[in-house]
């Protein structure tokens, strides 16, 4: 059945209920019923929760075949904790036929790739693919589609009991015995834990790895004990030099600062630029450089920022300090200032990526966003983005919060160079439609700026302040003139990931791709 | 092939950006950044033994760029060279709209440049006259016969000094407030303007000094240069705001010009308004700021 994006979706599977996309909002105003959290009871008291090894852990869990794991990626590719859980559960329990559900996979999961190779893991449920991983997926290996979810769609499957986490495994900076964790405090520090969190309220078990036990209580907890079962103390969970990034520093690159300069008069050339305004920018080249000149407008129009979320990095920290941004929260801290701000810096706070992103819960952070700035690997003339798959077809990215902040918050802006070596980011149909374009309003580019047909209000804001754009056929015609035209990717029939828009609709899928021959 | 437009003698010229042109990441669309004028180097920028490899490169960006609006000048190697007449040859074939020759030092460096273009104007059958020149002074012999160099050709729209060089020559360095250049500039620019031609100020190198940038602007702008010799992108919007006419300028120029026309129809050539006496002497003045104001975005009328 053909899609609100145009996409062809099998209707196989369209069954229990599953839609394809019918556009933006289709779900607005329905209420949904939660599943059910399962718990224990302890009612003497209590010692500890701490258990020798991750698989005692998991024979104390009673893991067994078939049952479906989850990990965080908050400690991004320095994470050993996905592979080490995995490889005990394959390798010293024996078990099969597992799914891993991850927030996002990529380079620090090669031992996960190996046991899909070996038909040991059978299902991914993801937000994000890299690395060896995207590419076994990609040809065909995993025995069920992968089911690529947003950051805001994975916290309301699992909500909605579409997807049931066996056992949650939290990887945790520091944790007390009974399992209240941290994201700071420990030798491999993350900042934020967000992406654990509705995890390990919604697991029927859930185990707690850490590398630096302290005393309880270890408070503001992220996880807390109540939902924890076990706590295991591994040498290290990550390596701390891949957990958070040293500072970052705003792009030199003058076509960066082009764009950014681009993004910052649009926004400033709205009514939703004043005092008090919210924002969230993504940590690429120009995005990250967005905040500099942002700056310079707010300080001429003598406004603050109200709040900014997303995942945070040291130059937003920096505007908290300056005043200039009265409240950050985040699900994720992506350097080393960012990781030693939240919770120290008064106004830094964390929130779960449910809180964040979850289209059914009712306070969304991004429904409350004005500006969103965002990268994309590909847009087309019809404004769909691609966040997912390599212009080879290959899954190598992450959708993210991506589809979450363009729909909620009211100026969604993509900011991308034109080409990007051979490839023409601006094209005529992406890959995979990973955000649909009817959520993306203006598109910036070292060669223009292209406002979404949808959204006459904001040509008329560039209109008045005599910021000059062009049509996204202009820009897409302009990038194949520059590196020629495509040509078509050949796919097989088999599907191997599925990519739900946020509401759980189908918006795309992914199929496998045909060896490349010249 | 990308025709280009014949190029024009007087266009507005604030800023001319350098680049490598053996760098094909960067020449290959150096006009998004909205410089006027795009300085492709074949001399200091490239290897000596790289000389044949950049004219390569330039060619065929020359032949496959479409550079719109901005125009394309290349830097060649000096006359003591055994680079510079195969520079212009490819310069011509290319198509570029014109030549910086590098360490001009006299009316007749220019008349063998000029020679030069004109057979391989006739060689590869373009426009003859057609291809642009303009000199860089780099030596206190270039500056003291800046006024037969801008007289030496009808190619020629414009002088440029080049600070590195001339320091060198009279020992002495950079200095914050100009003085070291002073005298060099202030004769540079008496002598185009004798001349009618542009003068445009060399490069300020220090890219981490931004008030250091606008201090040496701000002089530029009040000796009177058109423009200035650019290093990096990010250079480019504090001249182009700097060299900016103001909103009441703006204004001015257009009342002059408007009134003027309506007098000239009715027959008066000289009248006053708002008690200032206006007569064709204005008229020039107010068309460059009003020319300044449209390139500014700050004026949309159809007087210029």
């Amino acid at each position: 059945m053909i899609n609100a994006v145009k996409r062809d979706i099998p209707d196989y599977l369209l069954k229990n209920g599953k839609e394809v996309y019918q556009g933006k909002f289709y779900m607005d105003g329905k209420y949904v019923k939660k599943a059910s959290p399962k718990t224990r009871i302890y009612e003497k008291p209590q010692e500890s929760k701490l258990v020798r090894s991750i698989a005692e852990a998991l024979r104390q869990c009673e893991a067994k075949d078939g049952m479906t794991f989850s990990f965080h990626h908050h400690l991004r590719n320095g994470d050993y904790v996905a592979d080490m859980v995995m490889k005990a559960a394959v390798e010293e329990l024996g078990l099969k036929d597992l799914v891993v559900a991850a927030t996002s996979l990529g380079d620090a999961n090669n031992l996960i790739a190996d046991y899909i190779e070996q038909g040991k893991v059978v299902g991914i449920q993801t937000s994000g693919i890299r690395g060896k991983i995207g590419e076994v997926v990609s040809k065909g290996m995993l025995k069920t589609p992968a089911v690529i979810r947003s950051h805001g769609g994975r916290p309301r499957a699992i909500e909605a009991g579409e997807v049931h986490i066996d056992i949650a495994f939290v990887a945790a900076p520091t944790s007390d015995c009974v399992g209240n964790c941290r994201g700071t405090g420990g030798k491999s520090n993350c900042g934020s834990m967000g992406y654990a969190m509705t995890d390990a309220e919604y697991a029927d078990k859930v185990v707690v790895i850490t590398d630096t036990l302290v005393d309880f209580p270890n408070y503001p907890a992220s996880v807390k004990a109540i939902d924890v079962d076990a706590v295991v103390v591994v040498d290290s969970i990550g390596d701390s030099g891949k957990i958070a990034s040293a500072a970052a520093r705003i792009s030199k690159n003058p076509r960066d600062l082009m764009m950014a300069e681009n993004v910052a008069k649009v926004i400033a050339s709205t009514p939703y630029f004043k005092d008090g305004f919210s924002f969230q920018t993504g940590v690429g080249g120009p995005s990250l450089a967005a905040n500099l000149f942002l700056e310079k407008y707010m300080d001429e129009r003598h406004i603050k920022m109200g709040w900014a979320i997303g995942g945070i990095c040291g130059p937003m920290v920096e505007l908290l300090k300056k005043g200039k941004v009265k409240k950050v929260i985040d699900v994720q801290d992506f350097d080393i200032d960012a990781v030693n701000s939240i919770n120290q810096t008064p106004g830094h706070f964390e929130m779960s990526a449910s809180q964040y992103a979850n289209p059914a819960n009712k306070g969304a952070f991004v429904n409350k966003l004005d500006f969103v700035v965002l990268a994309a690997l590909e847009i087309d003339t019809d404004f769909n983005v691609n966040v997912l798959t390599g212009s080879d077809g290959i899954l190598r990215g992450a959708p993210g919060g991506h589809p979450d902040t363009a729909a909620g918050s009211k100026c969604c802006i993509i900011v991308t160079p034109l080409t990007r070596g051979r490839m023409a980011t601006v094209c005529k149909h992406v890959v995979t439609v990973t955000t649909p374009g009817d959520c993306v309003d203006v598109l910036v580019t070292d060669y223009g700026i292209a406002v979404n047909p949808l959204r006459s209000d904001l040509i008329k804001n560039l209109d008045d302040a005599g910021i000059p754009h062009v049509s996204i056929e202009f820009l897409q015609e302009k990038a194949y003139s520059l590196v020629g035209t495509p040509d078509d990717l050949q796919w097989e029939d088999k599907v191997v990931a599925i990519l739900e828009a946020r509401d759980g609709t189908i918006l795309d899928v992914v199929r496998q791709i045909k060896p490349f021959k010249i | 092939m990308i025709p280009r437009p014949k190029p024009q003698r007087f266009r507005l010229r604030r800023t001319m950006m350098f680049m490598n042109a053996q760098k094909p990441g960067l020449i290959k669309d150096a006009y998004i950044y909205g410089c006027d004028s795009i300085m492709l180097d074949l001399e200091d920028a490239v290897a000596e033994n790289q000389k044949d490899s950049a004219r390569f490169s330039l060619y065929h960006a020359l032949k496959s760029i479409d550079y719109g609006d901005t125009e394309v000048i290349v830097r060649i190697n000096g006359l003591d060279t055994p680079h510079w007449k195969e520079d212009v040859r490819v310069c011509v074939a290319g198509g570029a709209d014109g030549i910086r020759i590098a360490k001009c030092e006299s009316a007749s460096d220019v008349k063998a440049v000029d020679a030069a273009v004109t057979d391989a104007e006739k060689e590869f059958g373009a426009e003859e006259g057609r291809t642009l020149l303009m000199a860089a002074l780099e030596s206190p012999k270039g500056i003291i016969n800046a006024y037969e160099i801008c007289t030496a050709s009808e190619r020629m729209f414009g002088v440029a000094i080049s600070g590195g060089d001339f320091r060198k020559c009279m020992q002495t360095k950079f200095q914050a407030d100009g003085i070291d250049l002073i005298a060099a500039r202030g004769q540079m620019l008496i002598a185009a303007r004798a001349a009618g031609i542009q003068c445009f100020d060399t490069v300020f190198t220090n890219l981490d000094d931004d008030e250091g940038f606008l201090a040496e602007l701000k002089q530029n702008k009040a000796m009177g240069f058109d423009g200035k010799s650019l290093i990096n992108p990010k250079q480019i919007r504090p001249v182009h705001e700097l060299f900016a006419p103001t909103e009441k300028e703006v204004i001015q120029a257009e009342r002059i010009i408007s009134a003027y026309r309506e007098q000239a129809a009715a027959g008066v050539g000289v009248f006053t308004l708002d008690g200032k006496m206006i007569d064709i002497a204005f008229i020039p003045g107010a068309e460059r700021t009003l020319k300044l104001a449209k390139a500014c975005g700050m004026y949309n009328g159809g007087l210029v």
